[in-house]
């Protein structure tokens, strides 16, 4: 346990970089604190926390994806400001701002393009999430062909990468996508 | 689900939004949050001291008193504070729970306060942390035996309904508990000391007859002696045998140590009155009279402090193990060294090594006795450091190992407990996990049937279901079911998945039977008809136990007239949450009966869904949600 401590930037600067109330940074650092006296998420306690949530699966490839999305310095640690950061783009940002949130967290080493070999690494990390109990059960090819649907969806130009645009542009176009994205609006 | 992980729920669903561009399904709808209201501080005066903290917290434990509508009840309208009359240093363990998740036990609290307070606010200890977890349950152990023993005596009062043998295997066990045991007790008592006597003395030399030289007054007074142990014998004899009878358990008795020693002590006898006159066997009689000195181990059913020092000894066997062997290990190394040191000298009374034997653990001992000396130079020297290292090897470990017994021997203790304490803590924490995702599975059939009560437009049914999962536990499950939309798979219970997969082996196409009989269905039959026939058809669903996984299938009229009926919920294992919670009893409707239905095609195919979706969509198209059927 490292006793690195990390304050906060001030309420108002949050204020003026999120689209959160007052109160709701209130709320959400109380419960952030509560969680991690430290004020640092590391990525282990990451993966605990998270793997909570899915009893029947295993969480922890996600997690890690979704770690790697948050942790915006790459410094190995979320701190409050990269978490409330990155909940006010996904809870209370535009729907391109989220859609370009979910590219970044396809896009595993953040060069601008989903590989196939990203999406199927992600799409195996979400399958793992439903663990083995499932109906019908999952197939050792079933990511695969999942992504392999995707990409003929997304992949206009057909040349074996989605780039931002091709992904806006797709999800844009789909009604089940674009109102999907908007079931969260409520959480906080 | 843990309080501080609820707070991270938020979270973990706006993260699902990751998921979102990826699905191929509509994504389930939201759980609202009906009234949703700032949080707000919620002042609790236990007995005068103010406790302050937010409403949320205490809304994460929703079946217990603080978390419910229960504590209305205290509320004061003068103050707007809830005025609880109860211990208030208890109250802080009880309210540090809602705040952390976890249940503190304070060790100078007392454990009967303790527990009066947990069930007034409605807490199970069984959620007890681990830190905790070991005091309490020594604590709670502690008690109830002082309970016990408060009962076993007032349980000496009256017991009409005791035969007469269970009278006397008590009389037997507590002497206290009536004059006679208490004289019994005495008596034998008073003839195990008697026996004892007269072996010692037997052995005396009393007086010499004139002729002869002196003879043990054993050998004088034969007849005086053996009268004496006859009696004596016959005493415990009868002592025995009234035991044996009156024991319980006869088998059990007779295996136990004290029966042993009962039997050992008047054996000799017995075997000395059968061969009295083999010349051959006396020499072997005369050795097993020495038995009879085990008739000074009966003492120890009257001694308590004798049972508790063969119980000691019995359980640092190994400690004292490891003294002897360590001590054999000097006492050979130094007899082989003055063996060898008084080789050489004349008249040596070291004759071999293991006549050395005697002399090293008489010097290692300090005892000296003197009767072998070492006589050379190299002896001398040698002896003398044996009796140095004697002191350090028996009176340096000795302390030591006293300490070590009793530590060795509470660790072991505590050892075994958190052995015995850690199947419980697996089971446990494999009982939250699986009750977690149970809990869900569970919930999607309330939810299906929560769907289908709200278009026939019964709230007070939908209400009183929707109130047993708290919010949080609905939102968590709307995360799950996302999931499932996401990647297009169900979650099931591991029973009814093995099942499932068990009899899909089996069957080519399971799925043939229920087009067939949706067939009928379309025609306008009874769901009843349809429910039953489904029952007998070989799909994998039907065989699986009643309770997991009723034939589901939604059927509507072409009337658009819905059938519902008495679904059987039996609640699977309860989440950590609810463990507060009684089982529930399953909902009955004020409807027709017939079965409510849901199509879970396991293996779809074709054939299936089409003569099943052209039954549905021109009945009700709006009612896509609730039939979830899913086809890929």
């Amino acid at each position: 346990l490292s006793m690195v401590r990390h304050q906060p930037e001030g309420l108002d600067q949050l204020q003026a970089q999120t689209q959160f109330t007052r109160k709701e940074l209130q709320s959400l650092y109380r419960g952030f604190k509560n969680e991690c006296p430290s004020g640092l998420v590391d990525e282990e306690t990451f993966k605990t926390i998270y793997s909570q949530f899915f009893p029947q699966g295993d969480a922890t490839t996600y997690a890690h994806f979704l770690f790697n999305a948050f942790d915006m310095d790459r410094n190995g640690s979320i701190r409050f400001e990269d978490f409330v950061l990155g909940l006010s783009v996904l809870l209370r940002g535009s729907v391109t701002e989220k859609l370009r949130w979910a590219f970044n967290l396809y896009d595993i080493n953040k060069d601008g393009y989903i590989t196939k070999e990203e999406m199927l690494a992600i799409m195996t990390s979400i399958y793992d999430m439903m663990g083995r109990y499932t109906l019908p059960s999952v197939r050792d090819d079933s990511p695969f062909e999942h992504v392999e649907k995707f990409f003929q969806k997304m992949d206009r130009n057909r040349d074996g990468v989605v780039t931002i645009d091709e992904f806006i542009e797709t999800c844009q176009r789909d009604e089940n996508i674009m109102a999907s994205m908007q079931l969260f609006e409520n959480v906080i | 689900m843990a309080a501080g992980v609820a707070a991270w729920l938020p979270f973990a669903r706006a993260a699902a939004i990751g998921w979102m561009p990826v699905a191929n399904l509509p994504m389930p709808v939201a759980p609202t949050e009906k009234n949703k209201r700032q949080d707000e501080l919620i002042i609790l005066n236990v007995s005068g001291r103010r406790f302050q903290t937010w409403r949320n917290t205490l809304d994460r434990y929703p079946d217990t008193l603080l978390g419910s509508s229960e504590k209305e009840f205290f509320f004061n309208e003068d103050t707007k504070e809830y005025f609880f009359d109860r211990d208030p240093d208890v109250f802080r363990s009880v309210l540090n729970f809602y705040r952390t998740g976890k249940l503190h036990y304070p060790r100078y609290e007392c454990i009967s306060s303790y527990d009066e307070e947990l069930a007034f606010f409605g807490i199970v200890p069984e959620i007890i942390g681990d830190c905790c977890y070991e005091e309490y349950k020594d604590r709670k152990r502690e008690n109830a035996e002082r309970l016990m023993d408060d009962q076993e005596d007032n349980k000496d009062a009256k017991l009409p309904n005791m035969t007469f043998r269970e009278t006397m295997w008590r009389a037997f066990e507590n002497p206290h508990t009536s004059t006679m045991a208490l004289v019994f007790y005495y008596v034998t008592g008073f003839f195990i000391a008697v026996s004892v006597l007269t072996n010692v003395v037997e052995t005396v030399p009393c007086g010499s007859v004139p002729n002869m030289k002196e003879v043990p007054c054993g050998e004088r007074y034969t007849v005086a002696f053996f009268c004496m142990d006859t009696a004596c014998v016959m005493i415990f004899t009868v002592e025995y045998l009234m035991r044996l009878f009156a024991a319980p358990n006869r088998y059990r008795f007779m295996r136990s140590v004290m029966s042993i020693i009962d039997v050992v002590a008047i054996l000799p006898y017995y075997i000395g009155l059968v061969m009295t006159d083999n010349e051959d066997v006396s020499g072997a009689f005369v050795t097993l009279r020495v038995f009879r000195v085990f008739r000074i181990f009966k003492f120890s059913r009257h001694s308590q402090g004798l049972r508790i020092l063969g119980y000691t000894l019995k359980s640092c066997a190994s400690e004292l193990g490891f003294l002897l062997f360590s001590l054999t290990m000097a006492i050979i190394i130094f007899a082989t060294v003055m063996f060898y040191a008084e080789k050489g000298s004349t008249s040596s009374k070291f004759t071999s090594i293991p006549a050395s034997f005697w002399y090293t653990i008489v010097t290692m001992t300090t005892l000296g006795y003197g009767d072998m000396v070492p006589k050379t130079i190299a002896g001398k020297i040698f002896g003398s450091i044996c009796s140095l290292s004697g002191v350090l090897v028996i009176a340096l470990p000795v302390p030591v190992i006293v300490s070590n017994f009793s530590r060795i021997y509470h660790q072991n203790q505590r050892a075994d407990k958190r052995r015995a304490q850690k199947k419980a803590r697996l089971a446990r924490i494999r009982l939250s996990k699986t009750g977690s995702s149970n809990a869900f599975l569970h919930s999607k059939r309330n939810g299906l049937f929560n769907e289908a009560l709200e278009l026939t437009g019964s709230t007070e049914d939908e209400k009183r279901l929707s109130k047993s999962t708290s919010l949080i536990e609905s939102q968590h499950h709307h995360l799950l079911h996302c999931l499932e939309k996401t990647t297009n798979h169900e979650f099931v219970d591991e029973q009814y998945y093995q099942q499932s997969y068990l009899e899909a082996g089996l069957q080519n196409y399971p799925s043939q039977s229920p087009s067939l009989s949706s067939q009928d269905g379309v025609t306008g039959t009874c769901c009843t008809r349809r429910s039953k026939k489904q029952h007998h058809t070989p799909l994998p669903n039907a065989s699986a136990p009643a309770h997991m996984q009723p034939l589901k299938h939604t059927h509507t009229h072409p009337q658009g007239l819905q059938e519902l009926s008495t679904i059987h919920i039996q609640p699977l294992s309860t989440s950590r949450s609810s463990l507060n919670m009684r089982v529930e009893e399953p909902a009955p409707l004020n409807c027709q009966s017939s079965q409510i239905t849901t199509a879970i095609i396991s293996i779809p195919t074709p054939p299936v869904t089409t003569p099943e979706g052209d039954a549905h969509l021109p009945a009700a198209p709006t009612l896509q949600n609730v039939v979830k059927v899913s086809a890929l």
